[in-house]
């Protein structure tokens, strides 16, 4: 197993966030993970990133137990995330929000950086190559000049997963990828999830069913914080526990997809 | 030419050469009245360009850089005074050890800088700003640091017979230009990225590998080293160092300077020092211009000082670097014969 989550319960105050929650993913898995709004998708992320520490349970990354792990410790454990808004650093082109992105294949730091050493910009040119090559994957090499803010919302995600990518992580973890996204991006971005399993692991959160049904091989479903279902997609769909979260949530997705953007 | 463009070092370096080459010459013709404003200017923009790294690369706002100015300074002050005789190589020695100390001293601050955010961060600047010069006033330290009076020392003769006044623009010319250089390489290296990237978005910024804290404390230290060199200089053209000579307002006036210039950018801290170095003289001339009574003589170089910053930044709003970027984008699209785009 890539990374086992273990019975993680996160209380925040009163509010139970996770209760008792286990998920796994094992290498060239797409697991998505659904629910609610409010059911502890994103908490559930937070504390595969160490943003939140759990009350109880633990976590493993390749069966080592994960204690008091750090975010920026993620990177070189092979773990990437997007997050449920864009995070691009508004200030920085494309190139340079990806360039940041790629930093762990990059061994020059400060002391090859204040002397301009060759080292620095060797390293530099490597980094370059392999943003381009990313942002060109995902069919945004055009605006690695721009700024994240020229650029329309579609482009904008591209941009936030080549980031996530270009780290060639193990194991990525993608929060609501397709919000905002049009029809014909929605496929794009099917196809690219697909193509990430020969190297990377997806743990996915996403509310439209379609893509979650298309690229997942396993499906959580999360409700208040408890996992109430677990399965192959079609098991999912067809189970009653399921089907009852999210009777009068037809309602809520319509709204939600606007509080999103 | 593909070598230069490939090689950070052979363009930054050539164009630090150049630049320092024509300064040097400049100084021959220039009075030594002219030459002490121009060491004080080149001090200047070592500071600034420290700071306008921290705060418009890392986004690390710095109320009290003086109070690094004040640990180079008394570095520099102790170092000559119990080494007299110390020549001009030494010299170059004395004040990397300014630069090194105020380095740590940075480095300490910025542990408790990093977990500290806008207000509190000025906040705890300023303190230090107004703390750090009143030390040696302490009794317990009076012995060792000269109290009121301050240090006294000599710094090193120049070399070959040559004009004093000249000899100092030379030293902190020298020392402008090479901190200037090591920060353009920083900036452009992963670095500086790192900086920017922590300014914009911290949550990005870890989840892709950088120690938010750490690279924050990279900044304070690096920009304490500029301030602690342009400490060292100033304490070396000066011959003296006096607790006096670091008031809350020379920490001010850096901001202003970075600020003023345009944040984030060198060339900015350049424009920057320029004016808040001469501005005050400006001001001062312009006073005696006309004949007006003493007290109004004696405030009105303070208003004008005052009024001059607020008039720039009203102008330029993203400083003075950021207005030439408007006015050469302006004649770069006037100079096109097609409309590009819309
Ligand atoms: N840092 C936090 N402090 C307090 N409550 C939180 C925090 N993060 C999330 N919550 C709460 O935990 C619950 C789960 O939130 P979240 O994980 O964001 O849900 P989802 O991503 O599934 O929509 C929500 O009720 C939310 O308000
Ligand atoms: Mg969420």
């Amino acid at each position: 197993m890539l990374l086992e989550v273990e019975h993680v319960t996160v209380r925040f105050g009163g509010l139970t966030a996770l209760a008792d929650v286990s998920v796994q993913v094992d290498e060239g898995e797409v697991v998505g993970v659904i629910g609610p709004n409010g059911a502890g998708k994103t908490t559930l992320f937070n504390v595969v990133c160490g943003f939140v520490r759990p009350g109880q349970g633990e976590l493993r990354w390749r069966g080592a137990v994960l204690r008091r792990h750090r975010p920026h410790q993620l990177a070189d454990l092979g773990i990437a995330r997007t997050l449920q808004g864009l995070g691009l650093f508004p200030h920085m082109t494309v190139l340079e929000n990806v360039l940041v992105g790629a930093g762990r294949h990059s061994r020059a730091w400060f002391g090859s950086g204040l002397f301009a050493l060759p080292r620095s910009d060797r390293d530099d040119r490597a980094l370059r190559e392999r943003a381009l090559a990313t942002l060109d994957r995902l069919g945004v090499a055009d605006a690695a000049r721009s700024l994240p803010g020229q650029l329309p919302y579609g482009a904008q995600k591209r941009v936030a997963l080549a980031r996530a990518l270009v780290a060639e992580p193990a194991l990525v973890l993608l929060d609501e990828p397709a919000s905002g996204l049009s029809a014909s991006e929605m496929d794009e971005l099917a196809d690219i999830v697909r193509g990430l399993k020969q190297h990377t692991s997806v743990l996915l959160v996403e509310h439209h069913m379609d893509l979650v049904m298309a690229v997942c091989d396993r499906i959580v479903v999360l409700d208040f914080g408890r996992c109430i279902a677990t399965g192959t997609p079609e098991q999912v769909r067809d189970d009653p526990k399921v089907l009852e979260a999210y009777l009068g949530e037809q309602v809520d997705a319509t709204t939600q997809e606007v509080a999103d953007d | 030419m593909s070598l230069l463009r490939r090689s950070t070092l052979l363009r930054n370096g050539l164009l630090a050469l150049c630049g320092l080459g024509i300064m040097l010459a400049v100084t021959e013709g220039l009075s030594d009245y002219r030459n002490t404003q121009l060491a004080n200017i080149a001090v200047t923009v070592c500071a600034v360009a420290g700071l306008t790294v921290l705060t418009g690369l890392s986004g690390q706002i710095s109320l009290g850089n003086g109070a690094f100015m004040f640990v180079g300074a008394y570095t520099v002050g102790l170092l000559l005074m119990h080494n007299p005789g110390t020549n001009n190589g030494e010299l170059v020695l004395v004040l990397a050890a300014s630069a090194l100390v105020a380095a740590v001293a940075g480095g300490l601050v910025g542990v408790a800088a990093a977990r500290l955010r806008g207000p509190y961060l000025a906040g705890i600047t300023l303190a230090l700003a107004l703390g750090l010069p009143a030390l040696p006033e302490y009794s317990h330290f009076q012995g060792k640091l000269g109290g009121h009076a301050g240090l006294n020392f000599l710094a090193p003769n120049p070399p070959g017979g040559m004009n004093f006044f000249r000899w100092q623009a030379w030293v902190c010319l020298i020392g402008a230009v090479v901190t200037l250089f090591l920060l353009a390489n920083l900036s452009r290296s992963r670095v500086g990225r790192a900086f920017r990237a922590v300014r914009d978005d911290e949550i990005s910024a870890s989840l892709a590998g950088l120690s938010v804290a750490r690279v924050q404390i990279l900044a304070f230290t690096v920009s304490a080293a500029c301030a602690g060199l342009a400490g060292g200089l100033f304490a070396v053209i000066n011959g003296n160092v006096l607790p006096s000579g670091f008031p809350i307002s020379l920490s001010l006036s850096l901001l202003a300077a970075a600020v003023f210039g345009g944040l984030g950018t060198l060339s900015g801290a350049v424009y920057g020092s320029i004016i808040v170095t001469l501005l005050p003289q400006w001001s001062y001339d312009l006073a005696h211009a006309f004949s007006m009574p003493d007290r109004v003589q004696l405030n009105l170089p303070q208003a004008v000082y005052g009024a001059g910053l607020i008039l720039g930044m009203l102008l330029f709003p993203l400083g003075i670097q950021g207005g030439v970027r408007r006015i050469w984008a302006l004649g770069r699209n006037a100079l096109r014969t097609k409309p590009a785009g819309n």
